[in-house]
């Protein structure tokens, strides 16, 4: 056990724990305990450092209050769920409707039901934070659609940290379960009020019952200081329909797992993302499909924009088992590197074990176009303007996908900025 | 406002692209409220002329002079070229995704005005202006969210060009075989854009293969391009004997 491993451990005995899930965050514990520290020769580490989270004393943040509702959050109609610094904030959140509940709050009966889903769409002996996560979990989400049940408003879940003047370590759990033909729209948004250095473990899982449908945002945009260290874990089964999406600015130290699994055949998932490191920052994707049953489809396609000496990975991997025969399979990630420090190691892999399926995959890195600046350019526009428009349209035509139009709304003039503070070269991509 | 009496005047140019020398020693003058025709065989430098003009990178000047409303053109960048008012119709214009036509044409079009120290038109006014635009141009509302070019045929992205150019309103306007591969229909459609911006203080440049364009869009001046320079130049009947008779008699005389 590294020293880093047993921090970490001692930090998940001081975190307010639930009696009720002892097992089960025991059991992680001891996965974590028996866990061989990763370096970068760990093939899923191995261009990602993960120094700066070693080299940091990590804390149970402690209780902290909102002056009021940050600017920062999207304006959505939607049920809200807040959370600060780990801890729920009803003074901030909507009133709970009957199929969303706070670990914290459980009766019996839903403890039960809790303990008979978690941890079964994650695995966790395969991902080493989702292990830390479970050992240090203080508090969690669960959303339960019974069959045919339909959420008429979006959940709405916000990460909030705000400066304690440590370093905190802020764990999050979310775990969504949609009984036969259920649908929802599931927004998950991480937000950091200042220019401190949190670390999030946040692990979401999906279980997406027979014909059930469900869509899901993860916007993660805190500050360069922040770590972030997330999963998202689902299970698809017959017929059922996963719209993913997930966007990330880059921090010191960014890694986000996807990890899915066709376990119904007919079902569909649709993937998208973006990452957008600048500065010294990092991001990395690493997704994950198992395709282990007939006529199931993966549609994945992660783009990026690379500047300054930003680096990111992106390792994408579709895995088709023997009997996944009749599969659709496409993966696309696309790479634009706009400095020539900027860093992009790409890895999109297919595995496939079955002979009668359609599989595509493929990675581009490029520059920008010089027929397309020039093209912006012969029309007035300053190169510095036509540069920001050109890598905000490379990334924006995901954006253009998104089903929810006020997450689009919301996203549409942050991302600009994430490519130009300076109003001049980001106004004309701002507007209503 | 703009008092000289030439709108372009280019001496004794010469350029090259990647090493190789391209226009030699071309002299040209257009006057405002003209439109010239330039004709040549295929490689005999139209493209790079319009190419030098508008300042694309890749595409130098080795010798000569080009005065552009009384200024030294080839000491601008780009972009000032066309606040200044220099707008070349690009003969492949350039598909753009995620960023939409309508969010070019405000940028390029406050740009303008900017330089020229007008102020901004508001979005609301400026919609308005574009959905004008659109209709002269016969292009659907629907192109000005859509990216920029995509998905368009080769049709509407050369009648996008021409929208942009009413929105822009330059004073110099270069037409880089605009006419190819377009339709009858759709070249109608870029010639009354262009005859209609027609004025006493605005000119074309109108390079073509074609004499076909001309029948819509009628010409002061016909010039014939050749081994990067003009060889002839004449009125409009010089179209016609050329469609007849072809470059190759001309060429000859080029060397």
């Amino acid at each position: 056990m590294s020293e880093f491993q047993s921090h970490a451990l001692m930090l998940a005995q001081q975190s307010k724990g639930l009696a009720w899930l002892n097992d089960a965050k025991q059991a992680c514990a001891n996965l974590w305990q028996a866990e061989k520290w990763p370096t970068r020769k760990t093939e899923a580490w191995r261009y990602t450092s993960l120094q700066s989270l070693e080299s940091t004393l990590w804390s149970v943040p402690s209780e902290a209050q909102l002056d009021g509702l940050p600017d920062e959050l999207m304006a959505l109609d939607a049920t809200r769920l807040v959370f600060v610094n780990g801890n729920f904030s009803s003074q901030f959140s909507s009133e709970l409707p009957e199929s969303l509940t706070l670990f914290s709050q459980a009766s019996p009966a839903e403890q039960q039901a809790i303990l008979t889903k978690f941890n079964q769409v994650a695995k966790v002996e395969k991902h080493l934070f989702s292990q830390l996560n479970t050992a240090a979990l203080g508090e969690g989400v669960f959303l339960n659609l019974s069959a045919n049940q339909r959420l008429e408003k979006p959940v709405y879940v916000v990460y909030i940290h705000t400066d304690t003047g440590a370093s905190d370590y802020v764990g999050s759990r979310l775990l969504v379960s949609l009984e036969t033909s259920a649908e929802a729209v599931v927004i998950e948004h991480f937000i950091t009020l200042s220019d401190a250095s949190p670390m999030f473990n946040a692990v979401t899982e999906l279980d997406i019952g027979e014909n059930a449908k469900l869509k899901h945002y993860r916007i993660s945009m805190e500050s360069e200081q922040s770590l972030h260290l997330g999963s998202v874990h689902a299970a698809l089964h017959a017929n059922s329909q996963l719209t993913g999406f997930t966007l990330a600015t880059g921090s010191r130290l960014k890694r986000i797992d996807y990890h899915v699994r066709h376990v119904g055949s007919g079902a569909d998932l649709d993937l998208q993302g973006i990452y957008l490191p600048k500065h010294n920052q990092r991001v990395d994707y690493h997704t994950n499909v198992e395709h282990c049953v007939p006529h199931c489809t993966t549609n994945e396609v992660f783009r990026g924009v690379i500047s300054d000496t930003a680096k990111a990975v992106f390792n994408g991997r579709i895995h088709i088992h023997q009997d996944a025969q009749k599969t659709l399979a496409e993966m696309s990630n696309r790479n634009l590197l706009t400095s020539n420090r900027a860093e992009i190691n790409t890895k999109p892999e297919l595995e496939i074990y079955a002979d009668d399926v359609k599989c595509a995959h493929g990675a581009t890195i490029s520059q920008l176009n010089d027929e397309s600046l020039f093209y912006l350019v012969s029309r007035g526009i300053s190169e510095a303007e036509a540069r920001v428009m050109l890598s905000f349209g490379f990334v924006n035509e995901l954006v253009e996908n998104i089903a929810v139009e006020d997450i689009k709304v919301w996203l549409r003039p942050r991302m600009a900025k994430a490519f130009g503070q300076n109003d001049d070269v980001v106004r004309h991509l701002i507007h209503d | 406002m703009f008092v000289s009496d030439t709108m372009l005047k280019i001496n004794d140019l010469c350029a090259k692209v990647e090493d190789k020398e391209i226009l030699r020693q071309l002299n040209l003058e257009v006057k405002p409220g003209e439109i010239h025709a330039i004709m040549g065989p295929n490689g005999a430098g139209k493209s790079t002329l319009g190419n030098v003009l508008s300042g694309r990178p890749g595409y130098e000047a080795t010798a000569g002079h080009i005065e552009f409303k009384g200024q030294n053109l080839l000491e601008m960048d780009p972009e000032i070229r066309a606040r200044e008012g220099l707008f070349l119709a690009f003969q492949y214009p350039v598909e753009i995704p995620g960023v939409s036509n309508m969010e070019l044409l405000k940028a390029s079009v406050d740009a303008r005005r900017a330089h020229a120290g007008l102020e901004e038109y508001s979005a609301i006014d400026f919609m308005k202006m574009a959905r004008e635009a659109c209709k002269a141009v016969n292009l659907d509302q629907s192109f000005l969210k859509r990216g920029v070019n995509e998905g368009f045929s080769g049709g509407e992205k050369k009648r996008n060009e021409i929208m942009q150019m009413m929105l822009l309103e330059p004073s110099l306007c270069i037409l880089d075989e605009t006419d190819s591969g377009l339709d009858i229909d759709a070249l109608q459609v870029v010639a009354n854009g262009v005859n209609a911006m027609r004025s006493a203080d605005r000119s074309f440049i109108v390079v073509t293969h074609y004499q076909r364009l001309l029948d819509y869009i009628v010409p002061d001046y016909v010039h014939v391009l050749a081994n990067g320079r003009i060889v002839k130049s004449g009125d409009k009947s010089l179209a016609l004997e050329l469609e007849a008779k072809g470059y190759s008699w001309l060429e000859n005389e080029a060397v």
